[in-house]
């Protein structure tokens, strides 16, 4: 019997397919006879399409469809999570650069491409709206026609929402100190290294989906829909995905390939371009304004934070985003009286979507800066000002949410032993620290199978993604440990909605928690089932019988492996058990965000860093990263995933920054102008430490992990450079040039007395 | 117009191929959707990304920017050729016990630029192994780990 896996570093899953080549991600696939589709953009973000001739691409040989909005149904069917506002293809007005006009299906990928540039669209460039100011201007063009808009009092604004949050009373609350600022957290994406790929097949009986995609379900109920289909007769298949940091969440291009493949009768597959993925997911950018009250002894009195958002074309999932995020504005702090607005407003650039983070470090940002500058303003140490407001555990930090769930003092101290806070630095060094907190999951369902097959091997049937964080080797391990099997004997099946059952979503790091939590109970309650059979082989009562680790106890003392007593209980003719792991958490109306967040992530990131004064560069000598996890089921996963969230922490901090020209065109498209950290980025020496006390409501007092590491990179990083320059920047990325014009401006050095 | 093809040889593996290629085919677009070798990834397609990193003769190569009638002749080594039916390379042996594998996508170029190191230095400092691949990004940001491994590879090759 192979027990106690949970804790231990237990190698990936998958990890030998992916060394040696053999892991088919979905442009890998193969599907004989399958179409190419090439999509048709314009080279503007917002114009009025004129008239789209295909007649000279329709000449290339091997064009099988050639689609533009006259070939879809009247009115354009459109989709969307919570708004379904996208649609198909574009239809009287583009609304982003890179949003398809028409799209191209032949029968290789050259004939797709040659035909793409072939097709001769007028159109009418119109003035787009790209930034925030803009997208407020009432004089604005609004980006979503009223008419999609019905019944929303908004519906002539380019504003979708706005959320209101508050308690205490800002407006009577009185402060010694009052600092106001207004921080920019800049346009980034995902750049998963696998760009997003889609397939789609058609018959009578339905469609079949393969999508790189974190949420099978979600897609499955958004593909049912639009097409008026049953849920039953559309089968997503998502293999493992190349990377997703919440780029694959929702629906991208799979509707309009479903439209293509039930018009020619053949498969139709779409693979992007590492460009046209730019062009499809984005982070959020957005401008925090910020008023903080502080008592002379560094007290917070009250938040005054008011954000607006840039989502873009399309909602996606971006309201949540917003919603979600901004009602933890405030941090991890006791704030007696706070008032938050948080606007999510249209433009003419690409949809924003969810990403790592989930909103929250575009608040962090600005949050950890006012914490350092009134630090400073009051002479306090930087540290001891954090310390002093940071919510206890148990502390119901916002009113009628979850209380603080981690012990974040043992966080802080741990990072700042670890970086030798107040330890004497080298010249032209600096240190920063900051810390981040997001919320998790509020809701959502996890089913999982469990089939214990007549020869001990288990298969586990579930709807969660495995996108590099590693939830097929951590599910294994709980279930190896709970039945008392080896590992190897384990296969978790994940990513067919035809195979597996529903899993709300790969998401909010909930898999651990919720997917954990399920296939704990399928554990459960397949050992019940071991029981039943236990005592009717003995003539005894159920609870009688013990089993631990694989190992059936009978009464008077009697031992025998699971294996075996399952094996005398389903007899000559054979078998096996089945049971359904079900984990719920149900919405909660009446909360502001849906429900309370299961746990929260926390993360406290110290930094030691090196300003080259001459060219404003960054030289990171020490990064380090403290995540309270609650109980780390896997170490090594643990780790592996916060020091990847670091460094994608400092793409944003330090070098990503999405450029827009004024035709609402992404003027850095591709790997060679849009830089993400490599190997000569890293940090020199790059920490991880992991706060386990078992207060999580995950396997094992387990809390999820995996976004922590990134929330408040920047303003420790930014925290540092002040520390290291004097010099105060309230805009990322923290670019050389950045840094060096601060530096060198003196009038905009803003280091307070 | 049907794409110019051209007729050519290339050794993949150790197997020969002949093979008639569009001439504005990349040796990446020969290898996954001719050979169906598709252990080599596409991603940037501008030789920034280093996901389809493989062998060429003696180069290590990103075989998107290479059109595969410059391969005409040549010898090629993919992350698919460099197991052997019973062992894993030193360098993909290491990526899994250091932990280096998270998605996984990157990881068949990273592979092959590790393995192209140390043929030609035993014995990397950390920073030449950092310099070595900052040519393959990781967007799971292995890095730390993929060092360690690409060290603890060379360590087992000595």
């Amino acid at each position: 019997m192979t027990t106690g896996n949970v804790g231990r570093p237990a190698g990936r899953i998958g990890g030998l397919d992916r060394v040696t080549g053999r892991q088919r991600y979905v442009a890998d696939l193969r599907l004989d006879d399958a179409l190419h589709v090439k999509l048709v953009t314009l080279p503007c973000a917002r114009a009025w399409i004129v008239d789209i001739d295909t007649s000279k691409a329709w000449e290339v040989p091997g064009v099988r469809t050639i689609f533009t909005a006259a070939d879809l149904p009247d009115p354009m069917p459109r989709y969307g999570v919570h708004y379904d506002d996208r649609p198909v293809l574009a239809v009287g007005e583009t609304k982003f650069h890179g949003e398809p006009v028409a799209a191209v299906a032949a029968d290789t990928l050259d004939a797709a491409q040659r035909a793409a540039a072939l097709v001769q669209v007028q159109y009418e460039e119109l003035p787009p709206v790209l930034d925030v100011r803009a997208a407020l201007d009432p004089a604005a063009p609004l980006v979503v026609d009223p008419v999609l808009r019905p019944d929303d009092p908004l519906a002539s604004t380019n504003i979708r929402r706005e959320f209101r949050y508050a308690w205490g009373d800002v407006d009577t609350a009185t402060a010694d100190l009052v600092i106001e600022n207004t921080y920019t957290f800049p346009m980034v994406t995902h750049f998963a290294i696998e760009p997003h790929g889609f397939v789609v097949a058609a018959d009578e009986s339905g469609v079949t989906v393969w999508s790189s995609i974190q949420h099978p379900y979600i897609l499955q109920r958004v593909m049912a829909r639009v097409l008026g289909l049953p849920l039953s007769r559309v089968r997503v298949i998502a293999p493992d995905p190349g990377g997703a940091f919440g780029g694959k969440g929702y629906p991208k291009f799979e509707p309009l390939l479903a439209y293509m493949a039930m018009a020619t009768g053949r498969p139709c597959r779409l693979v992007l371009t590492l460009d046209e993925t730019f062009q499809a997911v984005r982070r959020n950018n957005a401008e925090v304004r910020i008023r903080t009250g502080f008592d002379s002894d560094g007290t917070i009195r009250f938040q005054d934070i008011e954000a607006d958002f840039l989502m873009g074309a399309y909602v996606d999932i971006s309201a949540r985003v917003i919603s979600k995020s901004s009602h933890l504005a405030a941090g991890p702090y006791r704030v007696p009286n706070a008032r938050i607005l948080a606007r999510a407003l249209h433009s003419h650039t690409p949809p924003s979507t969810a990403m790592r983070g989930f909103g929250t470090p575009q608040f962090s940002w600005a949050l950890e800066q006012q914490m350092d500058e009134a630090a400073r303003r009051l002479d306090m140490d930087r540290l001891e000002i954090r310390l002093r407001n940071l919510a206890r555990k148990g502390e119901e930090f916002i009113p009628g949410d979850t209380p603080a769930d981690g012990d974040w003092f043992e966080s802080v101290r741990r990072a700042a032993d670890a970086i030798g806070w107040g330890e004497p630095l080298p010249d032209g060094r600096g240190r920063g620290l900051a810390v981040g907190i997001k919320s998790s999951a509020t809701a959502g369902a996890a089913y999982s199978i469990l089939r214990f097959l007549y020869d001990g091997s288990v298969f586990v049937l579930v709807g969660t993604s495995d996108m590099g964080q590693g939830a097929r080797t951590i599910l294994t391990q709980i279930v190896s440990d709970e039945l008392g099997v080896p590992p190897e004997a384990v296969n978790v099946v994940m990513g067919d909605t035809a195979a597996a059952p529903f899993d709300y979503s790969t998401s909010a790091s909930r898999s651990t928690v919720f997917m954990g939590g399920s296939v704990m109970r399928g554990c459960a309650e397949l050992k019940d089932q071991v029981r039943e059979m236990a005592a009717r082989l003995r003539g005894c009562e159920p609870e009688e019988i013990e089993i631990d680790r694989g190992v059936v106890t009978f009464p008077g003392g009697e031992q025998k492996g699971i294996v075996e007593v399952v094996q005398e209980g389903l007899g000559a003719v054979g078998g096996e058990l089945i049971a359904v792991g079900l984990m719920r958490g149900e919405a909660d109306p009446n909360h502001p965000i849906g429900g309370r967040p299961w746990f929260y992530e926390f993360n406290c990131t110290a930094v030691e860093l090196e300003v080259d004064r001459r060219t404003g560069e960054v030289l990171i000598h020490k990064h380090v990263t403290v995540a309270d996890v609650g109980k780390a089921i896997n170490p090594q996963h643990v780790e592996s995933q916060d020091e990847g969230a670091a460094i994608m922490g400092l793409g944003h901090t330090l070098m990503e920054h999405l450029v827009l020209d004024e035709h609402g065109r992404i003027v850095n498209l591709g790997a060679l102008d849009y830089r993400i950290p490599t190997t000569k980025d890293m940090p020199l020496d790059l920490e991880s430490i992991i706060v386990e006390n078992g207060d999580g409501p995950g396997p094992h007092g387990a809390k999820g992990v995996g976004e922590g590491g990134l929330l408040c990179v920047a303003a420790a990083v930014a925290s540092a450079v002040t520390d290291a320059t004097g010099v105060v920047i309230r805009d990322l990325p923290l670019t050389p040039e950045r840094i060096w014009r601060a530096i060198n401006e003196v009038t905009r050095s803003e280091v307070s007395p | 117009m049907t794409p110019q093809t051209m007729n050519i040889t290339l050794v993949v593996n150790g197997q020969h191929h002949s093979l008639d290629v569009a001439v504005h085919h990349s040796l990446l677009d020969v290898l996954r959707n001719d050979l169906d070798l598709t252990g080599t990834k596409e991603c940037c397609a501008e030789g920034e990304c280093g996901a389809c990193t493989v062998r060429m003769d003696e180069k290590a190569v990103n075989a998107c920017l290479v059109l595969a009638v410059e391969a005409d002749g040549r010898d090629i080594t993919t992350i698919e050729g460099l197991a052997t039916e019973d062992h894993l390379s030193p360098v993909q042996q290491a990526f899994l016990e250091e932990g280096a594998v998270q998605c996984g996508f990157c990881i068949p170029g990273m592979v092959m630029s590790a393995a192209y190191l140390l043929e030609h230095n035993d014995a990397p400092t950390e920073e030449e192994i950092r310099e070595a691949l900052s040519g393959n990004l990781c967007r799971c940001a292995g890095y730390k780990r993929i060092v360690r491994a690409v060290q603890r590879a060379a360590e087992a090759g000595r």
